[in-house]
């Protein structure tokens, strides 16, 4: 997989585009990555109208200030990132552990916020099957959940790999694209965000 | 070092070999494996449709009971779709397109190998249906509420549900690792506009799986929700009974030019040769296949012009629908025009290629005519659009593939498949083909619905039913000649040179079969048709030295078992959960292998 990556000095055995092939994967996936979210989005867009008349629905129950705190930690986890990027790259080893870990940490927040969430909307007797908005806001966020999870274990393998040594300067790109997919997951999240709870439902 | 590598070629130990199948990262074996076991599927494929036509051969038969008949006419569908023409058109990909551009493997090779596993072991899981007495009975586009839990209680839209989701996995990994290959492997020199025309279209069909199978995927995850999980997402009451044929047919649409273009991208190939001609307009056909997968993306409702969505989106997409047979077209008189003049060669592959231009050209013509909204109101649901789909499913996609496996089988195994059976296949499977499907268009017309599991005898249905049941059963023994030319051929065909059809593109310039490292040295490309400019126009080529340092990625047990841990997910979902909790732990220490395994 990483065979490119070794023989980066050779000319011949370059990549045609200059971008190793693990780096335009990533940007390939993450184009894939979009469509999956653009469907749950569209169809979360297109039950929307649908949600404003429930007994039960958003306008009862979406905490916007809350929502929102948790959307501020997810982003400034993205900044978070990239201050541990630098580090790397200026061989800073031990300021990218602190702010990886504390983009993981963030990340972790961040679900911590939303489980919250969820446990406050079972209380109110809205589960996945109890209604449209429950199945659309359950899974749409649920889908986001599992992308912020695996970014979270992504980040701290990274970290674990930083401590025993494996992660020197050389292999900076592998943060990089650890980064493309966080900063991606943190992108998403804007957009779900704006239109899951911001909008007003009407 | 390329003589180390051949030595190590030679294991005469069975279970070495076995081992080494099971456990390659070679591209030329992959699409080996996927070519035999799409051509496997595609006779149990075959198997299921000569059941649905001899079901139809005779008016109120009831030689089997109308639930087996629904399971075996959704399975024909499913099997031919996802598991004999999607993975041959990957066989073809496989084989070929680290050859024509110049590569020694492809960017990801175990992520290959795990494409090829999820696809076996999804397919199983498709099948295994049948094992159950439940197999998918829905319809191949499943049409929820209707494949809801409420109203498909059994097993049967499960087996449905997994086996897609898990295939789409392995669709979506090959789609991505060919996207990368094609755009980061080519050799030097090699620019977009010099790639050969089979590259340009697997290009175009791998940014179509990328974009069209994640809608899939999501319906089906949504679906699973529906049956399982007790959401709302199809419920008539409470979600809407709408959205699964829209997302459907959001993935639908672009899966047929996924289904397509390969085929486009392979008589491309074929024609020119044959022809000794450089295709007519390559730009031409380079973009008129962009501008086909971006339609693509816009035409899905002229599935559901019946469903009522409105006049005004009617129109809208009968216009879009029609606009994309300006592209199609664009290409067929592009074939017509590379024919022209040329000193042709009938040889069995250019016979299916020719063919593929003319029965390409009637179900295209019969998909303009349901692009009017009135016209497709008369004709939806009927037989004339099973006439239509398989004019372009088999009439094209599969005379496509047919074409590509006589033209690169000497490239595969080093012999020529014998062109005296090649023939008597190729007369034998155009005649049976369309007597076969041209009579659906007349019973289409009369309205005779599709999918119905008889008919009575007063309709004036008797005469083409009988028709295309003997031609379908005609094509049957056409393409078990097939089979017999491909066994006998690998075992004694004649031997092929290294570029037996006097070839344009750099695959010929490798041995038939190519090392196991491809190319002794890298090539370098300098001309559109690289290898026919340097044959006949190019004089003062010196041959590049040998590369000193060939790498080659070693085989991995690791894909297999992330794959099987895939297959047990899925059919946990169908069976009982505990089987999944097993499959993901599998899955997990797989991936965990597959990240910690020292690959170099």
């Amino acid at each position: 997989m990483a065979s490119t990556d070794h023989h980066a000095g050779h000319d011949e055995h370059a990549t045609t585009t200059g971008i190793t092939h693990n780096k335009m994967m990533m940007w390939s996936f993450l184009a894939s990555d979009c469509m999956f979210f653009g469907t749950l989005i569209m169809m979360y867009m297109v039950y929307r109208p649908d949600m404003a008349d429930l007994e039960i629905g958003p306008n009862q129950l979406l905490d916007i200030p809350f929502s929102s705190l948790m959307t501020f930690v997810l982003l400034m986890s993205s900044l978070a990132f990239v201050l541990g990027l630098s580090a790397l790259q200026r061989g800073n080893h031990a300021g990218m552990r602190i702010w990886l870990s504390t983009t993981a940490l963030m990340g972790l927040l961040f679900l911590g916020g939303e489980t919250f969430e969820y446990l406050k909307f079972y209380d109110e007797g809205i589960t996945i099957g109890s209604n449209i908005f429950g199945t659309a806001y359950f899974v749409t966020t649920g889908f986001h959940k599992v992308h912020v999870a695996i970014g979270v274990i992504w980040l701290l393998g990274l970290v674990l790999m930083s401590y025993r040594g494996r992660l020197g300067v050389e292999n900076e790109e592998k943060v990089e694209i650890a980064g493309l997919y966080w900063h991606f997951v943190d992108i998403v999240w804007i957009v779900i965000f704006t239109f899951v709870f911001l909008v007003p439902y009407r | 070092m390329a003589q180390a590598v051949a030595a190590k070629e030679e294991q005469t130990d069975r279970w070495a070999i076995i081992w080494d199948w099971i456990t390659t990262s070679d591209h030329k074996k992959i699409g080996l494996l996927y070519f035999w076991t799409s051509l496997t599927f595609f006779f149990v494929g075959g198997f299921l449709a000569l059941g649905v036509r001899s079901q139809l051969a005779v008016p109120n038969s009831t030689m089997i009971s109308p639930d087996v008949y629904n399971q075996f006419f959704t399975m024909h569908a499913l099997v031919m779709i996802f598991l004999a023409l999607m993975p041959m058109s990957v066989a073809f990909f496989n084989f070929i397109i680290p050859l024509q551009i110049g590569a020694r493997d492809v960017a990801f090779p175990r992520l290959n190998s795990f494409s090829y596993w999820v696809y076996l072991f999804g397919g199983i899981l498709l099948c295994s249906g049948f094992l159950f007495g439940d197999a998918p009975d829905i319809g191949w586009t499943g049409y929820a509420s209707l494949s809801s839990a409420q109203y498909t209680p059994g097993a049967s839209g499960d087996f449905y549900v997994m086996g897609l989701q898990v295939l789409g996995i392995s669709t979506l990994a090959g789609g991505l690792n060919f996207f990368v290959t094609i755009i980061n492997m080519r050799a030097p020199g090699m620019s977009l506009m010099r790639m050969p025309i089979f590259v340009w279209m697997t290009m175009i069909t791998v940014v179509l799986i990328m974009l069209a199978f994640p809608t899939l995927a999501i319906a089906l995850f949504a679906l699973m929700m529906d049956r399982n999980f007790d959401t709302v997402f199809f419920s008539a009451t409470e979600g809407s009974v709408v959205m699964w044929q829209h997302l459907f047919w959001i993935f639908g649409h672009p899966e047929v030019y996924i289904l397509i273009l390969p085929a486009f991208g392979i008589i491309s190939e074929v024609l020119p040769t044959f022809s000794r001609k450089p295709l007519f307009g390559y730009s031409f056909v380079v973009f008129s296949g962009i501008a086909i997968a971006f339609l693509g993306f816009g035409v899905w409702v002229h599935h559901m012009f019946t469903v009522g969505v409105g006049p005004i989106p009617n129109m809208v997409f009968s216009t879009t629908t029609m606009l994309i047979a300006i592209p199609t077209g664009v290409k067929i008189l592009n074939w017509l025009a590379t024919l022209w003049g040329g000193s042709i060669r009938l040889t069995t592959a250019m016979l299916f290629a020719v063919a593929f231009v003319g029965m390409f050209t009637i179900g295209g013509i019969s998909g303009v005519m349901h692009a009017a909204v009135p016209i497709d109101y008369w004709q939806h649901d009927t037989y004339f659009v099973v006439a239509h789909l398989h004019y372009v499913l088999f009439g094209g996609t599969m005379f496509g593939l047919i074409a590509g496996t006589y033209y690169w089988f000497p490239k595969w195994y080093g012999r020529y498949m014998s062109e005296s059976l090649g023939k008597i296949h190729f007369w034998l499977t155009l005649i049976g083909f369309n007597l076969t499907f041209f009579p659906m268009h007349f019973l289409g017309v009369d309205g005779m619905p599709r999918r119905i599991y008889t008919y009575p005898s007063d309709y004036g249905y008797e005469l083409w039913n009988l028709v295309a049941t003997v031609g379908a059963y005609m094509l049957g023994i056409g393409m078990l000649l097939m089979v017999w030319n491909l066994i006998k051929s690998v075992r004694s065909g004649e031997p092929a040179p290294a570029d037996p059809w006097d070839g344009r593109t750099i695959e010929w310039t490798t041995a038939s079969p190519p090392a196991k490292h491809n190319f002794d040295a890298t090539p370098q490309i300098r001309a559109r048709d690289d290898f026919w400019d340097k044959k006949y126009n190019r004089t003062d080529e010196a041959e590049p030295p040998a590369d000193e340092h060939i790498h080659l990625p070693p085989g991995s047990y690791v894909p297999l078992l992330v794959s099987f841990g895939l297959m047990l997910m899925g059919a946990g979902v169908i069976f009982t959960l505990w089987i999944s909790v097993i499959g993901g732990i599998i899955t997990a220490v797989g991936l965990f292998a597959w990240a910690f395994e020292p690959n170099d």
